[in-house]
């Protein structure tokens, strides 16, 4: 029984200690907002990196993911004769949820853990360490551009998601399942709420942070070897993804309660 | 003048320093030997700052560098690592010049690619490198560009963590006069770690031994051979037999 308690609370504590480093590397970054040096540089290469880079593949998965749910909801709402309801939910259900949070997670995917191999690449090599000899602070040369651009990007990303995937339910609504263009477009606009924007592009950069700042955490943390960047990069998608889907709870709560 | 005065430092349970004093004086070349894992290179890191000391002091012309300024002092230093850490996504010049390309030391783009390619030449490469990635380079040329880089802002002084490690002997032989050459040109303070018998014959004014956390000897390259401490003499002839015991 004691075993148990102490194996408890060494778990309980090692949680404690994670979190704690992990508001410390947060208020560390964001505490770099404000301090110059700033590298503009490293920050357009971050913004095309993250944001114009990431369009074909949100992109895609928003247009597949519109049309698949323009198809779900055609199906089921054929039981009680609600058809008519598809695009409304297509819209809603892409801008209130699907977009911000198949985008989020396409992200953590691309880029998260590309963040993270990098950074523990960079670690393992000990190109932080040459950094910091050539008067650089790591936090500020590759955490606060990336966290910055992902930040500032992802609403623009869950914006063009949101805008594919009603045009997938669109194009599968009146190619296949025989709706009128005109009425579909006109019913997807008088439903959408400017609440519902409002809430997909907060998402959308509460996301972005989480993203960038998982891939950089992640790989600062980075052990040595080869081992030690792939369980970084592990880490950092998985925790990127539980976050996002947490956030997104939250964020909804908070948005569209009561 | 840079001096560690007793310095600790562990990793976990793993007591690497154990009390480290020594002293380099300004505008010699300090070689420090030891077997793998003595803590060479966090020797050179806590001067640096990379590492946290649990206990002693470190001085640099009597300023102790945890009350230092960072950008100030770190701008005095410049270190080749042991395995270059060259930065991937830059252009060797870019490299050469990071930090004449940023912060207080700041220069116009042109004028910083100028003097890149300069120290590039320095160390023995043509100019048509400058805009390559390190990736394309080999193993030796990736050593030079790393030295380029640690001589690019003049610093007062260098530390070469393992410079001829992975080297042919004829490129470590041309990294050895290398580093001679520009630390005498300099007038710079050196410090290199290695186990190189033939890089501290080269390199050194003084040699300093690292054994079980502390300095065990220390004094001038030209007392090293006649030295009777029977580890600087296991360790200099590379014997199996003797009291350092081999991990085998």
């Amino acid at each position: 029984m004691m075993r148990f308690l102490a194996s408890l609370g060494a778990t309980v504590l090692a949680m404690l200690a994670a979190v704690g480093r992990l508001v410390m590397f947060t208020a560390q970054t964001l505490s770099h907002l404000a301090r110059p040096p700033f590298y503009p540089r490293e920050f357009g290469h971050a913004l095309l990196q993250i944001g114009y880079f990431s369009l074909p593949v949100v992109g895609l998965t928003a247009f597949f993911t519109g049309g698949a749910l323009a198809l779900q909801i055609y199906a089921g709402s054929a039981r009680f004769s609600a058809e008519a309801v598809v695009p409304q939910i297509v819209a809603i259900g892409m801008v209130r949820e699907l977009g911000p949070v198949l985008v989020g997670l396409m992200i953590a995917a691309r880029v998260t853990s590309s963040i993270a191999a990098e950074i523990a690449t960079m670690k393992v090599t000990e190109q932080i360490d040459a950094l910091v000899t050539l008067s650089t602070h790591p936090m500020k040369y590759l955490t606060l551009p990336r966290v910055l651009a992902a930040t500032l990007m992802m609403p623009v990303l869950v914006g063009v998601g949101d805008v594919i995937g009603i045009f997938g339910g669109y194009i599968v609504g009146t190619e296949r399942l025989g709706f009128n263009a005109a009425t579909y477009l006109q019913n997807t606009a008088d439903f959408l709420e400017l609440r519902d924007v409002v809430s997909s592009l907060v998402k959308g950069a509460v996301f972005g942070f989480i993203a960038a700042l998982m891939g950089c955490y992640y790989g600062m943390q980075s052990q040595r070897g080869a081992m030690g960047v792939g369980r970084a990069t592990k880490g950092s998608v998985v925790a990127a993804a539980v976050l996002i889907l947490a956030a997104n709870f939250l964020l909804t709560e908070a948005f569209f309660s009561a | 003048m840079i001096r560690l005065t007793d310095v600790h430092k562990s990793f976990g349970s793993n007591q690497v320093l154990r009390g480290v004093n020594l002293h380099v004086p300004m505008g010699q070349s300090m070689v420090v030997i030891g077997g793998s894992g003595t803590g060479k290179s966090v020797l050179i890191k806590s001067v640096l700052g990379l590492v946290t000391l649990n206990r002693g002091i470190i001085e640099v012309d009597g300023q102790d560098v945890t009350r230092a300024d960072r950008d100030a002092f770190l701008a005095r230093f410049g270190m080749l690592f042991q395995g270059a850490a060259l930065f991937d996504s830059l252009p060797v010049w870019q490299n050469v010049a990071f930090r004449l390309l940023r912060g207080t030391l700041k220069r116009p783009w042109s004028e910083a690619r100028e003097i890149a390619i300069d120290k590039l030449r320095r160390v023995g490469l043509d100019a048509d490198v400058a805009d390559r990635l390190p990736a394309e380079l080999s193993g030796g040329m990736q050593k030079r560009v790393g030295l380029a880089r640690a001589i690019a802002a003049q610093p007062e002084i260098i530390f070469f963590d393992e410079p001829t490690t992975g080297l042919d002997p004829i490129m470590a032989g041309v990294i050895n006069d290398l580093i001679r050459e520009i630390v005498t040109e300099m007038g710079a303070t050196a410090v290199t770690i290695t186990h190189d018998m033939t890089s501290v014959r080269a390199i050194a004014d003084q040699v300093a031994m690292l054994h079980a956390g502390k300095v065990r000897w220390c004094g001038p390259i030209s007392d090293l051979d006649a030295t009777d401490d029977p580890y600087v003499q296991q360790f200099i002839h590379g014997r199996a037999e003797g009291p350092i015991a081999a991990v085998r």
